[in-house]
């Protein structure tokens, strides 16, 4: 397992540096059950990251302890540097972190475009009497945050559903509008359950382009849940595999690919 | 015709979110305006007043501050009657206890003291939901409407246990007490329609809005975009509170003069409110006009029609209209939880696209 230290630039010509995120010996118990034993990865700066594994793995868990709806009983989140206290999900998000859902959570009684500004709540901070009075800081700051808001709508291409309500839209484009909801809070840290999940041939090509655009151009850090072993070994610089709640590989998308155990323990299975 | 976007381009975005996006609904809406505060004023006699306007335009601020609430955060609430108790209270105590001070600031002050009430009330909502908080909230119901008449300190040891509003003024005109007039009761009530209404839209059309919302339609979505729920439900929960303590001081010291806490603040007026909401739309600020407008003509419409043209009993009609009341909540919950705002916003709909309809 390669463990590369130095920043480095990849062969598309990408700068991956620093370690951004590192979980250090985390174990997750629900009750009996261990959905994560033990698991050390990090995440570095620029990279887009993967995390594999059959279904029950603990791939979703991992990232609800990275976003905080679960605390693990042991291990340590290091984030910047810096320890990571036990924190509520909103300090989280705080802190520079966004994420989508594997089971999409939008807010399916406000319109595509309040949804979206509801993803730079972190970077409004304008208070209770500002925004009563409206006129002056709540307004130039609501405008301001708009124009962030529909540079993201022009880059996922979703101009035409601007003012729907979430709940009409199909599967494909509530997707995308949680996607963009994430962008919007222009995160140092992404985070995707399963971004293509339930999705056609075509739908999936669009999505892998744009996280590669989202990593390309605004140089945002990805680490993304995904089945599809192709969209893995295209999209990820590295891949975290997980079985039964145990880490069973970690490296680039070639090295994971020949390693015996990842083969018998999950490639296996999915060839079955 | 004249409804249309067309020609009508936004070129900024604070225009494109405007609150009337249309020039024809601005152009309505000043027009509105300019009749509640110029025309009506020099032709309310008694009867509009007493019967209609002046009642309207307090359950008016009523379901404004019990929508945003329940409509736009989520948080079901059965204490308006309470609430409204609050203000009435706080609104009497300080004009006992500060005659010298002008009613419009006692009126402010005790929207300000029910809403910290409302949001010590509204604690409870970070635990539990639904069903469960609108039982706590009942509990609040049943505790303040209690507490008032229990504590002689709060209706000032008087022998009835009701409080009666003593006369004031603004400038030489008599608003509240004996002396006072159809159109000077209307127009006290009509400013604080006019503050509270801008207020909640403005409250409500940013980021403080949207926080209220994401916390009522997913939770858990609203907390991964850093919504602290503690601080969102109780800001809902204390700016809700403010409007319904304006509403309930309005209510006792403009309109009634005189209360009994049970019976004007009992949970009638509760569930009262709740309906205003619903019928007129959870989520929308014209919706609370609509829904106040509704159930306030509502009862004067039945009894002019079923006692005075057709000659029925009036107990009859009386029972007519909690049927129809009945009717309506479960047709708008079934069919249209958006109330008729949403009504009113498909028809407009329509309006725009016809006479093509793609
Ligand atoms: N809140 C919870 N309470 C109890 N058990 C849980 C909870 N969340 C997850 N688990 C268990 O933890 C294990 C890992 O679940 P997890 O959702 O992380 O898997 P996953 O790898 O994301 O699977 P999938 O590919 O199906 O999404 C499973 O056995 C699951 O039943
Ligand atoms: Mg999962």
């Amino acid at each position: 397992m390669k463990d590369t230290v130095a920043p480095y630039t990849t062969a598309d010509g990408r700068q991956i540096g620093d370690v951004l995120m590192d979980m250090r010996g985390i174990t997750l118990r629900f009750g009996g059950v261990e959905a994560i034993k033990d698991i050390s990865f990090d995440i570095r700066e620029g990279e887009i990251r993967a995390i594999i594994g059959p279904n029950g793995a603990g791939k979703s868990s991992m990232l609800n302890v990275i976003s905080g709806f679960y605390n693990p009983q042991d291990g340590e989140v290091w984030f910047r540097g810096a320890k990571r206290p036990p924190m509520k999900p909103y300090q989280v998000a705080r802190q520079g972190i966004a994420r989508t859902f594997q089971n999409i959570a939008l807010f399916d009684g406000m319109s595509v475009l309040d949804n979206i500004m509801t993803g730079r709540l972190t970077h409004m901070k304008s208070g209770l009497l500002a925004q009563a009075v409206w006129k002056g800081r709540a307004e130039r700051e609501e405008v301001e945050n708009r124009a962030v808001v529909e540079r993201i709508i022009d880059f996922l291409e979703i101009q035409a559903i601007r003012k729907t309500p979430v709940g009409r839209l199909p599967y494909g484009l509530k997707k995308r509008v949680e996607l963009a909801r994430a962008l919007a809070a222009e995160p140092k840290l992404l985070l995707l359950d399963e971004p293509m999940a339930g999705m056609n041939v075509e739908e999936k090509e669009d999505m892998s382009r744009f996280i590669l655009d989202v990593n390309d151009e605004f140089g945002t850090t990805i680490a993304l849940i995904e089945h599809d072993m192709g969209v893995v070994m295209d999209l990820s610089d590295r891949v975290v595999v997980m079985d039964y709640g145990r880490k069973i590989g970690d490296g680039t998308p070639s090295e994971v690919r020949n390693n015996q155990e990842v083969i018998d323990a999950y490639l296996g299975v999915a060839h079955d | 015709m004249l409804y249309r976007e067309a020609g009508d381009f936004k070129t900024s975005y604070a225009a494109d979110s405007q609150t009337f996006p249309i020039k024809f609904d601005r152009w309505r809406y000043w027009v509105v305006l300019a009749v509640a505060w110029l025309v009506i004023p020099f032709f309310i006699n008694d009867y509009w007043a007493n019967a209609i306007l002046v009642p309207f335009l307090i359950y008016a601020i009523a379901a404004i501050g019990l929508n945003i609430l329940t409509g736009y955060c989520g948080q079901v609430s059965l204490g308006t009657g309470g609430f409204m108790a609050v203000g009435a209270y706080s609104v009497y105590k300080l004009m006992t206890s500060f005659p010298d001070v002008s009613i419009l600031i006692h009126v402010v002050l005790a929207g300000f003291i029910t809403a910290a009430v409302g949001a010590a009330f509204g604690l409870p909502s970070l635990r539990i939901k639904g069903f469960y908080l609108a039982v706590a909230t009942l509990a609040a119901q049943f505790f303040l409407v209690w507490l008032f008449n229990k504590v002689p300190w709060f209706y000032n040891y008087s022998a009835s246990g009701q409080i009666s509003a003593p006369e004031r003024f603004i400038g030489n005109i008599a608003v509240t007490g004996a002396e006072t007039t159809p159109w000077a009761q209307y127009l006290i009530c009509l400013f604080f329609v006019t503050l509270c209404a801008l207020l909640a839209r403005n409250l409500t059309r940013g980021s403080l809005g949207r926080q209220w919302m994401a916390i009522r339609d997913m939770d858990i979505a609203a907390e991964i975009i850093g919504v602290d729920p503690l601080k969102a439900k109780l800001t809902a929960f204390a700016v809700s509170s403010f409007f319904i303590g304006i509403a309930g001081a309005l209510f006792f010291a403009v309109y009634l003069g005189a209360v009994e806490v049970g019976e004007a603040f009992g949970i009638q007026k509760s569930f009262l409110v709740l309906f205003m909401c619903i019928i007129g739309g959870l989520g929308s600020i014209f919706g609370s006009f609509a829904g106040a407008a509704f159930l306030v003509l509502l009862p004067v419409a039945l009894k002019v029609l079923g006692v005075d043209i057709l000659g029925w009993p009036s107990s009859t009609v009386a029972h007519l209209q909690l049927v129809a009341v009945g009717g309506l909540i479960m047709f708008f919950l079934i069919k249209e939880p958006h109330g008729l705002a949403q009504l009113w916003r498909v028809a407009k709909e329509k309006l725009r696209m016809w006479p093509f309809p793609y």
